[in-house]
């Protein structure tokens, strides 16, 4: 058995199924290993896309996406799918090709310093110097990218090391890595001191991050919040954690979310941050929220505690567990004057918009495509006006929510949908982006016929970056600068070109037929929807 | 800004300073000075850094070093709950006239002369880093050549209780 051979029976001890990269002869000796193996391997475009669609998996089976490319050029492009993934904490394990281990250091061909370069953007990273470390590693990183704050977690391996025969294979059951002990169990002390606060408060308000469906705590969150009837908003990264239509949630926090739900924040005198960061696209002025009233912060990585806003109550631990905890404290809240209060604001303060009926309103589109989707199926927002029309007005039941959140990468819809379909082909998975993002990873189009995965493909075209266009108009008063998205290609002729079925919406006029008809068969289809270049989400 | 002395032990590996030092430069924390040698333990390291900033800073470093893998243990002092040293050689030009004021200077600081040559002469010192100032200032106005100076090392003060 050789070092390659090895790493494929680590992936599968680990019950991956799937792989997705893009080969070199740096990692030829572990694509040649696979074949031997029942895990699918799946031909990306480009090897960005690569841990976009790993990270679109990982989302959905709550366990690390895998993906594979060779040294060099192969794991620089690569990065900024990492860099995306460690900004919103998905697990994904990621393999690079390297070059011989007595080269490294020479600059030879396709040679980089991947674990140098990627230092900043993974939670950890090895460089395998002896093949007889490969069960371990692996047995760690998937550990380590599994447990506490998820994230990414690279192994470089040497082309050597790779086709180095290993002497004893025993893939190890336990992992002992005494510097790593996440804290997942709340503080006995501090969830009492939350429960006083609760009972004292007359306004409390939870806000929930992507850390609660990280710790796939919906379930749990959703019991307390009912149980107590305390209001809940949710950063992007929280959108999906109740229902969209819940009666206690009032959408999206930020300088791109919901006046109501703003008002709900500074308006509470106790604010429960759940596996949130307080990072300055939900929270403006982070000293403002420690303003008048008491902020329990509560998240996984001690680190994020404190970093951007100072709280009363630091809880450390994962939201799961706390939210069991919580769940054993009797108490009794009275907050429906506070509920009614933000139900007025609801009513009253929803913005109204005055769409061009000669166009398709986005606003009204997602609305209608996410009530039509399957109540489990899985819309991906990418990144611009799209994934803020997106988080506005997307109807999330039983489904999830997927988006870059934290890096706000373009291109980041299309393949993270391919993932999401991989990794359970029975759901419906829809990926909503603009015409700028759409062309960061048109590519795909090709992975989507190889390897037959039927993810729908919505487009709104307006010929612009429109969130930058959007900004200019704001910042520049409508002084363009680099924004017009004039060249892009015929969607038709693109889509038949690679047999892909197509549709256009002019307006609003045949939506709900077009919507239908989008969605009716489990095969992959490209809908363009026009909107009106001059539209703002603001 | 306040100063922190931190006691970093690390895995013995390849790549960890630089993670660290890393860490320090994406975060822009301040680095005052930095001091690495192994344990009495070969696989562990001990990273002395002295550092500076605003209490939200101070303990952001403490907390972003707890989260590297590499990291075994951080403690943060403040400067007198430890004893603190630095080494330091310095080389410097000298001539008749000085040389009697040069060597009782040494007498003073508790300094050696540990090589000479026609002109120069090299002195090493360990104490303080406050000293260690000091001495510098001393012989700036004689003629130096060159500096080493090996960063701040230090250890909690001994307790009764000590468990470390």
């Amino acid at each position: 058995m050789i070092g390659a051979d090895a790493v494929i029976k680590c992936l599968e001890a680990e019950g991956v199924t799937t792989v997705f990269g893009y080969p070199g002869v740096a990692i030829c000796p572990f694509y040649n290993s696979i074949l031997e193996s029942d895990i699918r391997t799946i031909l990306i475009r480009t090897e960005q896309n690569a841990a976009h669609a790993a990270s679109g998996m990982a989302r959905l089976t709550g366990r690390p996406g895998v993906c594979a490319v060779t040294s060099g050029p192969g794991a620089t492009n690569v990065i900024t799918g990492i860099a995306t993934a460690f900004a919103d904490s998905i697990p994904l394990i990621c393999i690079t090709g390297q070059v011989s281990s007595e080269l490294i250091g020479s600059d030879v061909f396709q040679e980089a310093d991947i674990t140098g370069a990627v230092e900043s953007f993974v939670k950890y990273s090895y460089l395998v110097k002896n093949v007889n470390d490969i069960p371990r590693v692996f047995k760690e990183a998937f550990h380590i990218a599994n447990t506490g704050r998820k994230g990414p977690v690279l192994i470089d391996l040497p082309i050597d090391i790779q086709n180095a025969v290993i002497s004893k294979f025993k893939y190890p059951e336990e992992v002992s890595l005494r510097t790593y002990k996440p804290t997942v169990k709340g503080n006995a002390v501090q969830i009492h001191k939350v429960i006083k606060e609760l009972e004292k408060a007359k306004r409390p308000l939870i806000c929930v991050g992507g850390g609660v469906l990280l710790s796939d705590a919906q379930g749990e969150l959703r019991a307390f919040a009912e149980k107590h009837q305390i209001p809940v908003v949710s950063t992007m990264m929280g959108i999906g954690a109740l229902p969209t239509d819940h009666p206690l949630y009032f959408r999206m926090v930020g300088n791109n979310g919901k006046a109501y739900a703003n008002r709900a924040m500074s308006e509470c005198d106790l604010l429960i941050m759940v596996g949130a960061r307080v990072a300055d696209r939900a929270v403006n002025q982070p000293d403002l929220i420690t303003k008048n009233k008491v902020l329990v912060h509560i998240d996984v990585d001690p680190a994020e505690i404190g970093k951007n806003a100072g709280p009363t109550i630091p809880l450390v631990g994962d939201a799961k567990h706390i939210f069991e905890d919580f769940a054993k404290e009797e108490f009794e809240g009275n907050y429906k004057e506070w509920l009614d209060r933000l139900r007025e604001y609801r009513k009253t303060m929803a913005k109204k918009r005055n769409p061009n009926p000669a166009y398709v309103d986005p606003a009204e589109f997602i609305m209608r495509l996410s009530s039509k989707m399957q109540e489990d199926g899985v819309y991906v927002a990418d990144v611009g006006q799209n994934q803020i029309w997106s988080c506005g007005y997307v109807k999330v039941r039983k489904g999830k929510f997927l988006t870059s959140g934290g890096m706000g990468t373009m291109g980041y819809s299309i393949p993270a949908a391919m993932g999401a379909k991989v990794a359970d082909p029975k759901r419906q998975v829809v990926a909503v982006c603009g015409d700028g993002s759409f062309q960061m990873s048109m590519m795909e189009l090709a992975t989507i016929c190889q390897h037959d995965i039927p993810v729908k493909i919505i487009v709104f075209k307006n010929n612009y970056l429109g969130m930058v266009r959007e900004y200019q108009h704001f910042t520049y008063k409508e002084t363009y600068s680099v924004v017009d998205l004039s060249g892009s290609p015929d969607l038709e002729q693109l889509s038949a070109a690679y047999g892909i079925p197509f549709l256009r919406l002019e307006n609003m006029e045949k939506c709900d037929e077009a919507i239908d008809a989008f969605l009716k068969d489990d095969t992959s289809m490209l809908m363009e929807c026009m909107i009106d270049p001059m539209d703002i989400v603001r | 800004m306040k100063k922190r002395i931190y006691s970093v032990l690390v895995e013995n590996r390849s790549g960890v300073l630089c993670k660290v030092a890393g860490l320090f430069s994406r975060r822009c924390f301040n680095i005052d000075s930095l001091a690495v040698g192994e344990t009495d333990d070969s696989a562990v390291s001990c990273m002395t850094i002295v550092s500076s900033g605003d209490e939200r800073t101070i303990e952001q470093i403490e907390k972003q070093l707890n989260k590297k893998l590499d990291v075994i243990k951080v403690k943060t002092y403040e400067e007198q709950q430890c004893i603190t040293r630095e080494l330091m050689l310095i080389k410097i030009k000298y001539n008749k006239s000085n040389r009697r004021e040069i060597m009782e200077l040494c007498e003073i600081m508790k300094a050696d002369i540990v090589d000479m040559s026609k002109h120069f002469m090299m002195i090493q010192i360990c104490d303080t880093p406050e000293r260690i100032r000091l001495m510098i200032n001393q012989l700036q106005t004689i003629s130096i050549v060159e500096v080493a100076r090996t960063g701040a090392l230090a250890l909690a003060k001994c307790m009764e209780n000590d468990q470390a």
